[in-house]
């Protein structure tokens, strides 16, 4: 069965170089059937790594280090892309549906154009596909097969987890075709409107999934580590935050390209960069130069491969674009009170943005090779990337009414009265009736006014209050997308500021206080589930007439020989009150439970805005037929 | 304005966003940017300056480890090859692979008499995972 899927992906392979060399040649036909083909043996060969951890194969080497008979059937089949090798082939695979995806779904009525585009996708293809079967091979036999397997990371066995990396690989492929269509592009020397309507498609293709993906696995970090907040700064997290601000960016500046035909270069330009910053993702996350949880093949020689890679990919990518860049047409004079003007203010506040997130990811790895130990934390972030992010959301329902071309200004000052009405509202509020601090006030008012702005932008599109349903599904899509943005503001800003957390050390049958709830600790006992044993702690917790149970629990997985922190979730309606268990204690002779309690006001709006982008992406991109 | 002036403009406005952006971020980095002590740094060294936040690092000490009288609170020792301890206090839950004897890096910041508070705790994380700071050839094991 292996040997089948083995020999399918290098026929694979060989359907990659054909779609390159058919591509390039501009042979459309061609280049598309060998993408499908590519597509489906790699597919094929995909299903056969499956199966293998379906049935526990332990005669492959990667199912018997990173599965276990006992494991429940989902982690089994997600454990096949809970490893380096299997991830990589996942990579290959998603790689191949985009370009498959493409040659199906492409009609710019310009045939060179998009055989080039299948062409570069296919060396992307080819080299994803190179990489797994000559330096991280999934298919290697072990003889003999032991009777069983070491166990997947008890960590990643989480229904979040499980779909966090396809989602992820979805959004970082996903630019593997915009960089495609963007060196096509300017092979075909036209970055123009046709271009530009192709291209913002597959951005958001590739941006939707991404953000999922982000917000998979920061619910994830949320609910199965125990720390209680949802986004840590860790550098794997940034690594995937900054092709995400990159992709933020080309979304809104090939907008110009498409109606204006405008900022060609540049368009292009982020299209590569998205595509190198997903890349450099994966080399920053797999090679094991960063510390992290994530990092769990840590092998510098594949490190060194996937850093040449990304060196090749960048210098020619990057040649091309000295090559072709400056004999591009779309680029005409414009005015910054203009929309092209905010556009391009969006777009360097978001490239800046993402440099930020860049420095302090990479400062340590300098800091480490200047010989000093060193790590950068939130404060960091907290105090670069927060504040110039913030100018961009304050401007944000200002600008976006500004017309193309020229607009007037004659209306700021009314947006300068209700932008500091609503400032002092909520400041007012917030520290006479809330309580909250000056800055979380700030950040409230920052939410609604992305709301209100989002939704004031979409009466203007529509005229009339009567026809906002009749507007276009795109400008529905922006709409839910900036309040999305809104909402997570709020939701990020208050969980941050107000969040409170303590440590309680009850003894059975003990009571303690947090957040306003009272404690108390009727039992902990031993259970038992498929392949872990835990100790749960039953908690009731009380407060004024409501009263619920929390049952953490800690698990341990004997295969992995290690534990994991099942918290405990109870939704008030105003934010999650959030227990995890600790260990046993032994104090003045009497034994005592730890429990780590959080409540974490308005954590739901986090996600919920995410998702409202998410779904304001996936309206973008419909089309619709005039 | 001709076109080249607007140009101009543009690239002023984004240098300057730019020298800004990386003005805030040396700042942010010279305050933030965690130091990292083993106790005989931090005997060769002396105490950072107060308030701000470093990263200690080294084995615990066997035997070292009590509790506050409500149990939310660990008190122990750091040590490494070299005679200089720190006290560390914690409140919380230890990390999963927390053991007397074995490697620890703390999160935190040192009172005025050499204690460390820590907010955060790392331990190995798991068989594969340990923080780079407790290789054996970073602590001398």
């Amino acid at each position: 069965m292996i040997e089948a899927g083995h020999f399918a992906a290098f026929l694979a392979l060989g359907a990659a170089l054909a779609q390159t060399i058919f591509g390039l040649k501009g042979d459309r036909r061609w280049a598309g059937m060998s993408a499908v083909t590519g597509f489906g043996l790699m597919a094929f060969s995909f299903l056969t790594l499956v199966h293998a951890f379906a049935v526990s194969d332990f005669s492959l080497l990667l199912v018997a280090n990173n599965s276990h008979t006992l494991k429940p059937m989902l982690y089994k089949i997600a454990g096949t892309w809970g490893n380096h090798e299997g991830s990589m082939a996942l990579w290959a695979l998603v790689t191949f549906a985009f370009g498959a995806a493409a040659a199906a779904l492409m009609k710019t009525g310009r045939v060179n154009f998009e055989a080039h585009a299948l062409g570069v996708q296919g060396f992307l293809t080819a080299g994803a596909m190179g990489y797994l079967l000559f330096a991280s091979s999934p298919y290697l036999r072990l003889d003999p097969a032991p009777f069983q397997g070491a166990g997947l990371n008890p960590l990643l066995q989480d229904p979040a987890l499980s779909f966090h990396p396809p989602m992820l690989y979805l959004g970082y492929v996903g630019y593997s075709f915009v960089f495609a269509l963007a060196a096509a592009g300017m092979m075909d020397g036209r970055i123009d409107r046709v271009w530009a309507k192709e291209a913002r498609r597959w951005s958001l293709a590739a941006f939707v999934p991404l953000t999922l993906g982000i917000a998979l696995g920061s619910y994830w970090a949320y609910y199965e580590l125990g720390w209680g907040g949802w986004w840590f700064w860790d550098p794997v997290e940034n690594a995937s935050l900054m092709p995400w601000l990159i992709g933020a960016a080309l979304l809104h500046s090939v907008i110009v390209t498409e109606k204006r035909e405008n900022f060609a270069a540049w368009t292009a330009l982020l299209s590569v960069l998205a595509f190198l910053f997903s890349i450099m993702g994966a080399f920053l996350v797999r090679s094991g130069v960063l510390t992290s949880v994530h990092a769990f093949a840590v092998d510098p020689e594949r490190g060194t491969i996937l850093l040449f890679g990304l060196m090749v990919y960048g210098v020619l990518a990057l040649g091309l674009f000295v090559w072709r860049g400056p004999s591009l047409k779309g680029a005409k004079p414009w005015l910054i009170v203009s929309r092209e003007g905010a556009l391009m203010a969006n777009n360097i506040v978001l490239i800046v943005a993402a440099l930020t997130v860049l420095l302090g990811t990479l400062f340590p790895l300098m800091a480490e090779a200047a010989g000093r130990t060193m790590s950068v934390g939130e404060p960091y972030f907290r105090l670069t990337f927060v504040p110039i992010l913030a100018v961009l959301l304050v401007l944000l329902p200002v600008a976006q009414n500004w017309a193309w071309g020229k607009a007037d200004l004659k209306q700021w000052t009314r947006w300068a009265i209700a932008g500091a009405a609503l400032v002092a509202v909520f400041a007012a509020l917030g520290i006479g009736i809330w309580k909250i601090s000056l800055g979380a006030a700030f950040g409230l008012a920052l939410g609604v006014w992305l709301i209100g702005g989002a939704l004031w932008e979409l009466r203007r599109r529509a005229v009339t209050l009567k026809r906002v349903f009749r507007v276009s599904p795109r400008v529905w899509g922006m709409t839910l997308a900036h309040m999305g943005i809104g909402l997570f503001i709020i939701g990020a800003v208050i969980e941050t500021t107000e969040r409170y957390e303590t440590t309680v050390a009850l003894a059975e049958g003990g009571s303690g206080e947090a957040a306003g709830w009272t404690l108390t600790l009727e039992d902990v006992r031993s259970i038992e589930g498929p392949n872990w044993y835990a100790d749960k702690a039953v908690l009731t917790a009380v407060k004024g007439g409501v009263t619920t149970v929390l049952q953490p629990m800690k698990r341990y997985y004997p295969a992995a020989r290690m534990p994991t922190t099942e918290t405990a979730i109870f939704k008030t309606g105003t934010g999650d009150l959030y227990a995890a268990l600790g260990e046993q204690r032994v104090v003045d002779g009497q034994a005592r439970w730890v429990f780590r309690v959080y409540f974490n006001p308005l954590i739901d709006f986090v996600y919920f805005g995410v998702l409202l982008i998410g779904l304001g992406g996936c309206l973008s991109m419909v089309k619709v037929k005039r | 304005m001709r076109a080249r002036t607007r140009r101009l403009y543009t690239f002023g406005i984004a240098a300057v966003l730019l020298l800004a952006a990386a003005g805030l971020a040396f700042m942010a980095l010279r305050q933030n940017a965690n130091l990292f002590y083993t106790p005989q740094t931090l005997a060769e060294k002396g105490l950072p300056k107060e308030g701000r936040e470093v990263k200690v690092g080294g084995w615990v000490e066997p035997g070292s480890l009590t509790y506050s009288a409500d149990g939310a609170t660990m008190m122990f020792t750091v040590m490494d090859n070299s005679d200089a301890d720190i006290k560390v206090a914690f409140t919380g839950i230890a990390p999963d692979l927390f053991r007397e004897g074995q490697g620890v890096v703390a999160i935190g910041q040192f009172s005025p008499d050499g204690t460390f508070t820590a907010r955060q705790i790392l331990a190995k994380h798991d068989e594969n995972y340990q923080p780079r700071e407790l290789r054996p050839e970073a602590i001398g094991g």
